[in-house]
């Protein structure tokens, strides 16, 4: 059985269908990217898995469980953990607290400190920036920041939102270096991003989403290699 | 080293109880009895600014009703230790029943507003506030329950141990006169009202409230309770305008709905606000401030322009609300982030330039995508 199974999904904002009608599976341990340009649908279909937005129609079962039929709190308990578009720190609060929102459902004080020390050396600098406000780190810490938040939730399944938005080139590639490490880990993840080329080099497998439909899917380099995809994402 | 500051600490705690608890007899001594009273008001404005402090500063709620709690806190002291219904209960039994109630009262409003924020929900906390000084203000009939405008007479004062902290006792061969010793029960309760406050803060309750004051998708997204959340800051802000509230009945000996109308509510917030929002020490000063100023010019802008002008030009009561709105509106002027901040809300102000790089680089980058 799928870790995560989206059967027929369509998702309308108002009159608007953002959604309309996605199949699309993700199975325990693969790195799966969800690639496609603005405006594709790519964001609302992350916030419907996760609750924040309710689905028109279709459904989604993680991990045996209807998705549709939780509330948003709950998520992050069952092991789906999001982290948003625009990496949504709370820049108020500094890098040790994010840190600790982040396991806000978990009981077992000495595990969360010994995992805090864990994402200080995957992340040396948010360890040397510990006590500083989130609000006062540059575009690539606060990724840092968010995706060290959402490890401590413990996540089976991790979803990234544009992780590389608003980086410089150089941070992106180390972005997605530490993707790659978390999902060897053994955590499931679901990548969504419009940087096509590095999302499809890290991933196992993509789905291409265009106007709110799934136009193409299959293993990573296939599609990285695809005449289709290279023309409309790759600008070769 | 450590030996060394704990004790530099302790020298400190000793050296401010000694000075707090001296306080009255100065004052009283110099000013007057009057000025007491006013110092008692100012430790129950802390206690209420304080209490909306959860609401506002921690939480980031806005509101405008806030006095409502302190009204459901006096009149249930007011209706269960007083002849209106003839129900002497003793104080300590009752402040515990308003501080319920109060909260009982917060979660009612808290329900409703639970997806309102801003402006939306400043409006409907201060419709809330009106509707509870109106219910106060007619439910003398048909059957009388709050005495209507007229309000609630002869409450009965706290009685501690026999004695009873509405008349003068001689101790020692001196006279202590009723506001020094409510001053004293004030003073305990206030520190306790601290106490839980910065508890409070640093809980992890203190940083959820932060994050949903922050983002509340991405703290939803930590698995934190929106709703229960909310609520919790409403319940737990009122408890402290309940009891608040509680003690001014009994300290006033009468209430009546004219006591909780929106310029207290007003009046409260603005101590949150110019003291600094989320900061206790800050808010702190901020409801001394505001207790203390208006009284200070009711004394001194009488002799002040019978000195310049040699006559008395503006009416000295209408002069004085204007003072104070001049002073309010040159410290938000000058220090919008309030007198007294604390790191995190003196961040939202200064480092707005650092906030708008992310924005502009992915906008920059949209535009490339496009290009």
């Amino acid at each position: 059985m799928s870790l995560l199974e989206v059967k027929k999904l369509e998702v309308a904002y108002g009159g608007i269908q953002a959604v309309k009608g996605i199949d699309l599976h993700i199975e325990q341990g693969e790195l799966v990217t969800l690639i496609g340009a603005n405006g594709a649908g790519k964001t609302t279909t992350l916030k419907t898995l996760v609750g924040l937005v309710k689905p028109k129609s279709g459904s989604i079962s993680y991990d045996g469980n209807d998705c549709t039929k939780i509330p948003v709190h709950h998520f992050v308990s069952k092991g789906l953990s999001l982290v948003p578009e625009g990496r949504g720190v709370f820049s108020r609060l500094t890098v040790e607290e994010n840190l600790r929102m982040g396991a806000f459902y978990r009981n077992d004080p000495n595990a969360i400190n010994a995992e805090i020390e864990h994402v200080y050396e995957l992340f040396p600098r948010l360890k040397e920036r510990y006590k500083q406000l989130a609000g006062t780190l540059s575009g690539g810490e606060q990724q840092m920041l968010a995706m060290g938040r959402a490890i401590l939730a413990k996540p089976k399944l991790l979803l990234l939102d544009e992780p590389s938005m608003g980086l410089a080139p150089i941070i992106v590639q180390k972005i997605f270096e530490i993707v790659k490490m978390i999902s060897q880990q053994g955590v499931t993840i679901l990548l969504v991003e419009q940087n096509a080329k590095l999302a499809l080099e890290v991933s196992d497998r993509g789905y291409v989403m265009e106007s709110g439909k799934i136009t193409m899917s299959g293993p990573a380099q296939e599609l990285l290699h695809s005449d289709a995809v290279k023309k409309a994402y790759l600008g070769e | 080293m450590t030996q060394v500051n704990k004790v530099k600490q302790l020298a400190v705690f000793g050296l401010a109880a000694i000075g707090l608890a001296c306080l009255p007899f100065i004052v009283g001594g110099t000013l007057g009895n009057s000025w007491v009273r006013t110092l008692d008001f100012a430790l129950l404005y802390i206690m209420l600014a304080l209490g909306l402090n959860i609401v506002v500063g921690f939480a980031g709620l806005l509101d405008l009703g806030f006095i409502a709690f302190y009204a459901v806190g006096a009149y249930t002291y007011a209706l269960l230790n007083s002849p209106h219904f003839g129900i002497f209960l003793p104080w300590w039994t009752i402040l515990p029943v308003g501080a319920f109630l109060a909260a009982c009262a917060g979660i009612m409003l808290g329900t409703p507003v639970l997806k309102l924020r801003g402006d939306y929900l400043a409006i409907v906390t201060l419709g809330f506030g009106e509707i509870i000084r109106i219910f106060m203000n007619n439910l003398n009939a048909p059957i009388n329950i709050t005495n209507g405008p007229q309000g609630v007479n002869m409450i009965a004062p706290v009685e501690i141990a026999g004695v009873s902290l509405g008349k003068s006792i001689e101790l020692f061969g001196t006279k202590i006169n009723s506001v020094y010793l409510y001053y004293y029960l004030f003073l305990i309760l206030c520190v306790l009202t601290v106490i839980v406050c910065s508890r409070l803060q640093h809980s992890r309750i203190g940083r959820a409230w932060v994050a949903l004051r922050e983002d509340d998708i991405a703290a939803s997204a930590m698995g934190i309770n929106i709703r229960n959340i909310k609520l919790l800051a409403f319940a737990l802000g009122a408890v402290f305008g309940g009891i608040a509230g509680g003690l001014f009945a009994s300290f006033q000996g009468f209430v009546s709905p004219e006591s909780f109308g929106l310029l207290e509510s007003i009046m409260v917030l603005a101590m949150v606000v110019l003291g600094g929002m989320g900061h206790i020490p800050g808010v702190i000063l901020g409801a001394i401030l505001l207790t203390i100023t208006p009284e200070l010019l009711r004394d001194v802008i009488g002799p002040v322009q019978m000195a310049v002008f040699g006559k008395m030009l503006i009416d000295p009561e209408n002069a004085r609300m204007l003072l104070f709105g001049l002073a309010l509106i040159l410290v938000m002027l000058l220090r919008p982030e309030g007198l007294w901040p604390n790191k995190r809300r003196a961040a939202e102000f200064h480092d707005a330039l650092d906030e708008d790089l992310p924005a502009v680089d992915s906008q920059a980058r949209q535009e490339g995508i496009k290009g």
